[in-house]
Formats: structure tokens, C-alpha cells, sequence
């Protein structure tokens, strides 16, 4: 029996020619990640462990993302911690306010990430660089402390499920809609433990934007990694932004997996996850009359230049009805200035948005955009857990920008069609 | 090694934001974490919960964000093991990391209710519930977890 994708990166980090399902291995990283929240904890660790160095400068990325510009006191204290560490180990890919982005977005912008790596990240949505053909997958500050020590983590070899993509998706459908459909289908454990690899004769058609929104939200379905082949569109995006060599690994014919689903792009219908877990999907014809107070353009999920670029073309001439707060939030200082360039921040701030500095602020409730109780927000965010923007009592629907720009103008729940 | 206390019961998918809610995440402090744990599904759990007491719940217990925070805040608010039917892939490799105990184990999962006395025993895997007079036999970690658990961590495993 052949191996996936997935297997086959990790045997070539662990060292050997084959691994199967099930089995435990070491594998040697190529990059090592954490944020504001999560590297402070692995400071602490570090320190208390008695390390004295690192194991490659150029293999660790800080991104202080998450409660920047410094909301508090404390925030700024844990900042400060993870700045004091990146000067001490001269750690190269350190990003502080200025020239930050939200980690998942900045690290394949920049090419710190690259098909055929090995990623670990303090952080649950580092699955992300799947869209790559990485291997790379969320973990805990203490396995971020032990990556920054020795450059080594252990894994578990996860079975997959595979999903075969055909087709085109239909105007204003997006890779966000793709993911939340898949997540409605197979639940937020559909995929636990295992990796989701997506391939097929429809990938050709999804842009890089539409993959990383789609890798990074297989985390909501349990997964341990979402993982894409690399085809032209994939090397088209690395040319001038990796300047490493980089490997790319495909499937074997005959890989085993666990379950394959057909998922035909010109099916999928604008989808919308009811709070409060992701796999509460519902297509347009059962949203029924939802009125909201705000949506959230931006974050890891949805932060990139074609989502800005979607919302621009939606709210262009239109302005976002009375009562409800539209906050945009490029997710990078290279997509903020292209909206600057391309006239779109202008769209923004005619149709009443407010526009943020990259930040992943309101996705997780910390800070720039939080809910009242019993406030609803359309969001291109990943997660609608209870109190996940603000107050336990208020409600958040995830969608794509093009849904999401929609639901601003209209003052509910809408699909863009209605509007355009 | 055993461990015995109350049983405080969840549901299906908790998730870490409401074990510790990101408006908490701006210090790694264990008490003042251990102080807000729960708190938005459970608003008395903090106030309920004494020294060894047992927390249980359904499938992908600790699924959403990768914080540590989420068993630091369990195993500082006194909490001595978790027992779920599944836990999400996170949140386990965490616990395991940071010393919180959990025990995947659906039959006890279901059966165990809201303040039943239950004992574990670590070493067979055996969970007694007193109250009941059941016991159920959980899955036991693989000897390479076993070992990470023996030497008190991930980083005192490293360090040997």
C-alpha cells in the first residue's frame, strides 16, 4: 500500500523510507511558530527548562498578532517577553507592529513557508501552509518550547480522508464556502486526528487565496492537517517569494484513505455556519430573516488580497445599512497598502467601515470589535463558539467576504446576489 | 498511582474558548486562569470545584484554539484527571505535555453523572464510579505517552 501525501512528508523528516498510520516518529522542523499569547508561555518554559539556545535562528517565526497594537498592560508585558527573547537569540523572522501580518497569512506572503516543509505552530490554524503542500499542524506552547530547543517534535502518523475536487465555483462563491460545506458534511470531529488532503482535476481552478482559507479551517473539523497537491498555481505563487529550494511530494496512486469524498465546485451554494459550532451550515434558502450588528472583514481565514477585493467590489457605490458596524481588517501591511493602491480602501470608507491595522483582534473576542450581549456578527472568521467574540450571550456567523459585504449592506444575513 | 473526586459533567465539543475564555489569555498566570476556567458555560464551576475532583464530557473535549492555557486552567482549578469519549488532537497532546491527566474512554463518558464519586486507577486504567458501584476500562496511552507521563512532561523527558 502506497502513502499520502501527508505520510510521505513525514517520513522524509523522520528519516525513513515509509511510514504507516498509527505510527510514532520524530520529525526533524523546518520551521517552528508561535504568537503574542502562546510564545510568552513557551518563553517561560524554555527558561524554566534551562535552555540556553536555540536550535536555528532562521527556523523559529514570533508574529505578535493577536492582542497588537498592545491592548493592556499585561498584553504589552507579554510582547515585550517574546521581543527580549527574538533580540537575545537574534531569531530572524520576528514581527512586531509596522511590518506584521496575521501569522497565517504573513509566513506564505513572505515565503518563510514552503511546499514540502515540516511546520509546527503555537497556534490551532498553522494548519494553513497545507495550501502549500506543507506538513503543518497546530500544537501547544510546551511543543513549541521543545521545537525551538531541538528542532524536533513527535507525531503520530494520521490516516486521511481524501477529497477529490471538480468543477468551478459560480460567481461570488469562495473558498470559504467550499470549507464551510465540507465541515457541514463530515462535523467538527469528522476529521479528528486525521489529515484532509485535497486533489483533483477542480484544483486548477481554486487560486491560492481560496486553498489557504480552505487549509486553514480543517483544524474546525478536528483535523490534524489540511494538505493540497502542488500544481502550477501553487509553484506560480512561491516564484519570487521562497528563494529556497523546495520539495514537492504527491500521493501515491494507490494511498490509502480512510474515506473519499467528490466535492463538485460548481455545487457549492454561499454557506453560512449558525452559531455555535462550525458545522451548523445552512445555504441561503434556510437563513431566514437574521439581523446583525456588525461584521468582521479580515483575519487568518479571510484577510487576503482577494477577499479585500471581493468586499471592495460588493460595497463599491453601496453604503452598510443604519445600525450595523462593518469593521475591515486587511490581514498584512502588504495587503493593507495593495488596498491603499487600488482604491479600495477608499470603497471602505465611503460605505462607513471602519479599517483596521492587521490584527487578529475580534476572531477570538480580545479586543477592536467585541460584542455586546445578544449582539449577532457576520464574520470571515473561523470559529462561532459560545462568547468567541464577546459576551457569552452574543452570536457569531461565519461566512465569506462576499456574504459577509453583503450582510453589511443589507443590515441581515444575505447572499451577494441579492444586492449586485 | 489513583485519583478520586466529584464528577463535574459536560456535554459534546467543549471547546478551549469556553474553558478559558481569550479575554483571559493576556497573562500565562495558572491562578488567575484557574480563576476564570469554564466560566461561560459553567459560571459556578470555579466556585464548585474542590481539590481532586474529576471533570467529564462527550466527544472532541478541548477542540478549537491550540492555547495551553485550556489545562493549565483545568489542572490549576484543582481538577486531577478529565475523562472524555474522544478529545480533540490539541488539546491531548497538550494535557499530556503539561501533566493534566485525561482518560479517553466513551462507556465511562456516558454513564458517569453530575456529582458521582468516581476513582481512577492510572496504573490499570480501571474507572471505578463509587456512586453506581460501575467501573469501565479506559484506553490505555501508548508506552510512548506512558513514558512522557513517567518522567513528569515533555520538557523533563527531553532534558534526561
Amino acid at each position: 500500500m502506497g502513502q499520502t501525501m501527508t505520510q510521505k512528508i513525514l517520513a522524509a523528516h523522520a528519516g525513513l523510507d515509509k511510514v504507516t498510520a498509527g505510527q510514532l516518529i520524530k520529525c526533524k522542523l523546518d520551521m517552528v511558530l508561535g504568537n503574542d499569547v502562546t510564545t510568552p508561555v513557551a518563553i517561560n518554559e524554555f527558561e524554566k527548562a534551562g535552555f540556553t539556545s536555540v536550535f536555528s535562528k532562521d527556523k523559529i517565526s514570533m508574529v505578535m498578532d493577536h492582542f497588537t497594537p498592545n491592548k493592556d498592560i499585561k498584553s504589552a508585558e507579554n510582547s515585550l517577553k517574546c521581543r527580549s527573547f527574538a533580540g537575545k537569540y537574534d531569531i530572524t523572522h520576528y514581527y512586531d507592529v509596522g511590518d506584521m501580518g496575521i501569522e497565517h497569512a504573513l509566513l506564505p506572503e513572505k515565503g518563510i513557508v514552503a511546499s514540502g516543509d515540516c511546520v509546527i505552530g503555537a497556534d490551532s490554524h498553522t494548519c494553513t501552509y497545507g495550501a502549500l503542500g506543507a506538513f503543518s499542524t497546530g500544537v501547544g506552547s510546551t511543543d513549541m518550547c521543545a521545537g525551538m530547543a531541538t528542532g524536533e517534535a513527535w507525531f503520530k502518523v494520521p490516516s486521511a480522508l481524501k477529497f477529490n475536487i471538480t468543477g468551478k465555483l459560480p460567481e461570488y462563491v469562495m473558498g470559504k464556502d467550499v470549507i464551510l460545506h465540507i465541515i457541514g458534511m463530515i462535523g467538527v470531529d469528522g476529521a479528528l486526528y486525521k489529515s484532509m488532503e485535497f486533489s483533483g482535476e477542480g484544483l486548477k481552478n481554486l487560486s491560492m487565496d481560496d486553498r489557504l482559507s480552505m487549509a486553514n479551517m480543517a483544524i474546525e473539523a478536528g483535523a490534524k492537517n489540511g494538505i493540497f497537491a502542488v500544481d502550477e498555481v501553487t509553484k506560480a505563487y512561491q516564484q519570487g517569494r521562497v528563494s529556497r529550494e523546495y520539495t514537492v511530494y504527491e500521493a501515491d496512486p494507490d494511498a490509502e484513505y480512510e474515506e473519499v469524498y467528490d466535492i463538485d465546485l460548481s455545487e457549492i451554494k454561499p454557506t453560512v455556519s449558525f452559531p455555535h459550532l462550525p458545522e451548523n451550515t445552512r445555504t441561503a434558502d434556510n437563513w431566514g430573516d437574521v439581523k446583525i450588528d456588525q461584521v468582521v472583514i479580515g483575519s487568518c481565514t479571510n484577510g487576503r488580497l482577494e477577499d479585500m477585493e471581493m468586499a471592495a467590489r460588493i460595497l463599491a457605490r453601496k453604503h452598510i445599512a443604519k445600525g450595523v458596524r462593518c469593521i475591515v481588517i486587511p490581514a498584512t501591511q502588504s495587503v493593507y497598502l495593495e488596498c491603499c493602491k487600488r482604491g479600495w480602501m477608499e470603497t471602505f470608507i465611503n460605505a462607513g467601515c471602519a479599517v483596521s491595522t492587521p490584527t487578529c483582534g475580534p476572531c477570538l473576542g480580545g479586543h477592536m470589535g467585541i460584542l455586546a450581549k445578544g449582539e449577532r456578527a457576520v464574520a470571515t472568521t473561523n470559529r462561532n463558539f459560545v462568547g468567541r467574540m464577546g459576551h457569552p450571550e452574543s452570536e457569531v456567523y461565519l461566512a465569506s467576504p462576499a456574504v459577509a459585504a453583503a450582510s453589511a449592506v443589507t443590515g441581515k444575513i444575505s447572499e451577494p446576489s441579492e444586492i449586485m | 498511582m489513583k485519583v478520586k473526586g466529584t464528577v463535574h459533567k459536560y456535554g459534546d465539543n467543549v471547546d478551549t474558548d469556553v474553558i478559558i475564555p481569550a479575554r483571559y489569555l493576556n497573562t500565562a498566570d495558572h491562578k488567575e486562569l484557574a480563576a476564570h476556567c469554564m466560566e461561560d458555560i459553567d459560571i459556578d464551576f470555579v466556585k464548585n470545584v474542590a481539590s481532586g475532583d474529576i471533570m467529564t464530557a462527550g466527544q472532541n473535549f478541548g477542540c478549537g484554539s491550540s492555547r495551553e492555557h485550556a489545562p493549565i486552567a483545568i489542572k490549576a482549578s484543582g481538577i486531577s484527571c478529565v475523562i472524555a469519549a474522544t478529545f480533540a488532537r490539541i488539546f491531548y497532546r497538550n494535557a499530556i505535555n503539561i501533566g493534566l491527566p485525561i482518560m479517553e474512554c466513551p462507556e465511562a463518558a456516558a454513564d458517569i453523572e453530575k456529582g458521582n464519586e468516581v476513582e481512577i486507577d492510572f496504573d490499570t486504567g480501571v474507572i471505578t464510579n463509587i456512586t453506581k458501584g460501575h467501573s469501565y476500562k479506559a484506553q490505555p496511552f501508548p508506552d510512548f505517552i506512558k513514558e512522557i507521563i513517567a518522567e513528569g512532561g515533555l520538557l523533563n523527558s527531553l532534558k534526561k
